[in-house]
């Protein structure tokens, strides 16, 4: 039994090393992630919460406190023209707290974990004689940190789905010689794709009315744009990820590399593109670089409408953006796809 | 004569330095089984391929019914590749269905299922049928189009011998429906059974071609007999009659009269302890033709 075990054990490492572009993504993978989040997350250390501060004249008293406040490790402070901007910031989860030292004000984001840490850290940073900072609620009704979340899951499931779903199939087909099979019938390359496309979508719109209908049912999300606003952003950020994927699977045989590359796809778009927080205070270039990435635009539209209410005409460079990737993406894809490859 | 169904004019494929196939033609009348016979690198999976359109030829002309391959080509054939996986979480009847709807010629799935007896398995997931009923589920999938012409990759490699016998059975009910065959096999048994005409292949060139009769007649017609290894040892006659051929195995004597041969054995003293007399078969033509072993 040993042995045999061993056996397989040899066959494999030995499959592993001699497929040389997934050896090459399985060291090469890690390398470039930590390399990301190095740039991404440089200097201070580990953020704990977006801490945003309005600009403008700051009573003397306050001065020790704020300046106390501002130098918080672990804090990445981000200014605001004026206040009305930065409310705006904090109802839409960009921030996890305001302080306004013009009047000694501060306000939490409802729900975020960092809103409260902030927080500590401001009356850590008081004067606990003087102090001079008072909480205020937001104005209005503030959004929940999990309902500005919500469609950001909601877009990494889609992106998820789209995939690993199309291209790792494509290449599992191509692999064990099913595409090879279905290239000696009628069926068009073109047609293989659509339907691959379509059904992906199909099982996406599926996939989203169900989770969203659950979670609007179970826990009284609200949605307050039209809902109908939906079905174009989620199906149009559906055939972005899908075409992506089909460029990924369109001639590649190796699972392992797909897989891999797959990963390298999906993890940085999961960070770049706000699912969990948002790039509020980040640098430029981050942000530009998120501009490019089908997820962005999605989950982007998905919150305007969800969170914001927005209309159509709002929402229409989103949706533009995601026509343009899905043509551009879809193709390559097609134009580099093969069924199999020849010797 | 009839147009053939198939024709094919000096067929070549290189692939880089590698050449797989070096010239080959041959032509295959409405209703016949034809066998490309060798043994495994012989280039007789490249030249099917080629023909199918997998793979795309070097040099050569591949004619179907008269004319250029084309779009009727994809839509007339039924293609059996020699490996392929087939839909995972699919059951046997969805595969045939999924096939079948891919063309717009379909044989009715009553007769497809009767032709090649997967009755038993059509609502068994792919993954839990065995070697044999996925060969002929395969088979029925190269049906699905209800095809004028019908191609078998090696369709009985890796079977036991009772599932082997019972796909030939399978193939010989298409044959008589008047189907037309192309098949590859390095089984000389099966080539004899089956084809109606052969080409035997080797080293991407065809080495001899006609009914398995006509080769037989042509190339060594006769009887085999073997002997023991040591069975003519310190009595081989200086000037030999017969092709005599050594192996592990023993002696086998290649000739046309084997009354003769063998009266001619005794008066030398041979050993024949190990005496064994059968019919000159395809395996021995390539034998003679080559002077290799078709399986190796």
């Amino acid at each position: 039994m040993i042995r045999r075990i061993l056996t397989i054990i040899r066959a494999r490492v030995r499959e592993f090393y001699r497929d040389k572009t997934s050896l090459g993504w399985n060291f090469l993978f890690p390398l470039l992630i930590i390399l990301g989040f190095s740039f991404l997350f440089s200097g201070d250390g580990k953020i704990f919460a977006k801490a945003g501060v309005v600009q403008g004249p700051v009573a003397v008293e306050s001065l020790e406190s704020l300046e106390r406040f501002q130098k918080s490790r672990h804090l990445d402070i981000i200014f605001f023209e004026n206040l009305e901007e930065g409310l705006r910031a904090l109802e839409r989860q960009r921030i996890d707290f305001l302080l306004n030292p013009g009047d000694g004000r501060y306000w939490v984001a409802e729900g975020a974990p960092g809103g409260y840490v902030a927080e500590r850290f401001l009356k850590a940073a008081d004067n606990p004689d003087t102090g001079k900072f008072s909480k205020t609620s937001v104005a209005g009704e503030g959004l929940p940190y999990v309902e500005w979340l919500f469609p950001g899951i909601l877009g990494m499931n889609v992106m998820f789905s789209s995939l690993f779903g199309v291209g790792y199939a494509i290449v599992r087909y191509r692999k064990n010689g099913v595409l090879k099979r279905m290239s000696v019938t009628p069926l068009r390359s073109w047609e293989f794709l659509t339907a691959q496309v379509l059904s992906r979508l199909f099982l996406i719109f599926v996939n989203v009315a169900i989770v969203l209908g659950a979670c609007t049912l179970l826990y009284g999300f609200e949605i307050r744009g039209s809902i109908w606003l939906l079905v174009p952003i989620f199906l149009l950020g559906g055939f972005a990820l899908v075409s992506l994927s089909v460029i990924l699977a369109s001639r590649t045989e190796s699972e392992e590399f797909a897989e891999g590359v797959l990963n390298l796809m999906a993890w940085p778009m999961m960070f770049l593109s706000e699912v969990w927080f948002s790039l509020e205070g980040a640098k430029g270039w981050v942000k530009q670089m998120a501009d490019f990435l089908p997820l962005t635009h999605l989950i982007g539209a998905a919150r305007k409408v969800m969170n914001e209410g927005a209309g159509l005409g709002d929402i229409l460079p989103h949706l533009g953006a995601l026509l343009l990737m899905s043509l551009v993406f879809m193709v390559i894809g097609a134009s580099l796809f093969r069924w199999h490859r020849e010797g | 004569m009839n147009v053939p169904v198939l024709e094919v004019r000096n067929l070549v494929k290189h692939f880089g330095r590698v050449e797989a196939v070096r010239g080959i033609d041959f032509a295959i009348q409405p209703g016949t089984c034809f066998g490309l016979l060798g043994p495994n690198g012989a280039g007789k999976t490249t030249t099917i391929e080629v023909i199918e359109g997998i793979l795309s030829p070097t040099s050569g002309e591949i004619l179907y019914k008269g004319r250029p391959r084309g779009r009727a080509f994809r839509e007339e054939v039924g293609i059996q590749l020699q490996s392929t996986e087939l839909l995972v979480l699919q059951t046997v009847r969805e595969t045939l269905e999924v096939f079948r709807n891919l063309y717009r010629r379909r044989a009715p799935l009553e007769e497809l299922i009767h032709t090649c007896q997967i009755q038993d398995i059509l609502d068994k997931d792919n993954a839990r049928i065995s070697g044999g009923q996925k060969q002929r589920l395969l088979l029925a999938m190269a049906l699905a189009n209800d095809p004028d012409l019908i191609f078998l990759d090696e369709p009985t490699t890796g079977l036991d011998p009772q599932a082997r016998r019972h796909l030939w059975e399978i193939v010989g009910r298409i044959k008589r429906l008047g189907k037309t065959l192309v098949l590859t096999t390095h089984y000389m048994e099966e080539a004899e059974i089956l084809c109606d005409e052969i080409a035997i292949v080797d080293a991407g060139r065809i080495i001899a071609m006609g009914s398995p009769r006509d080769l037989l007649a042509t190339h060594g017609d006769g009887a085999v007999i073997s002997l023991g290894a040591d069975a003519l040892k310190g009595r081989m006659p200086e000037a030999f009659p017969w092709s005599l051929r050594q192996s592990e195995a023993g002696l086998s004597i290649h000739t046309r009269d084997a009354g003769e041969t063998l009266k001619a054995l005794v008066a030398l003293g041979a050993d024949l302890d190990h005496l064994s007399v059968r019919s000159f078969n395809l395996e021995d033509l390539f034998i003679a033709l080559t002077g290799r072993e078709l399986r190796p």
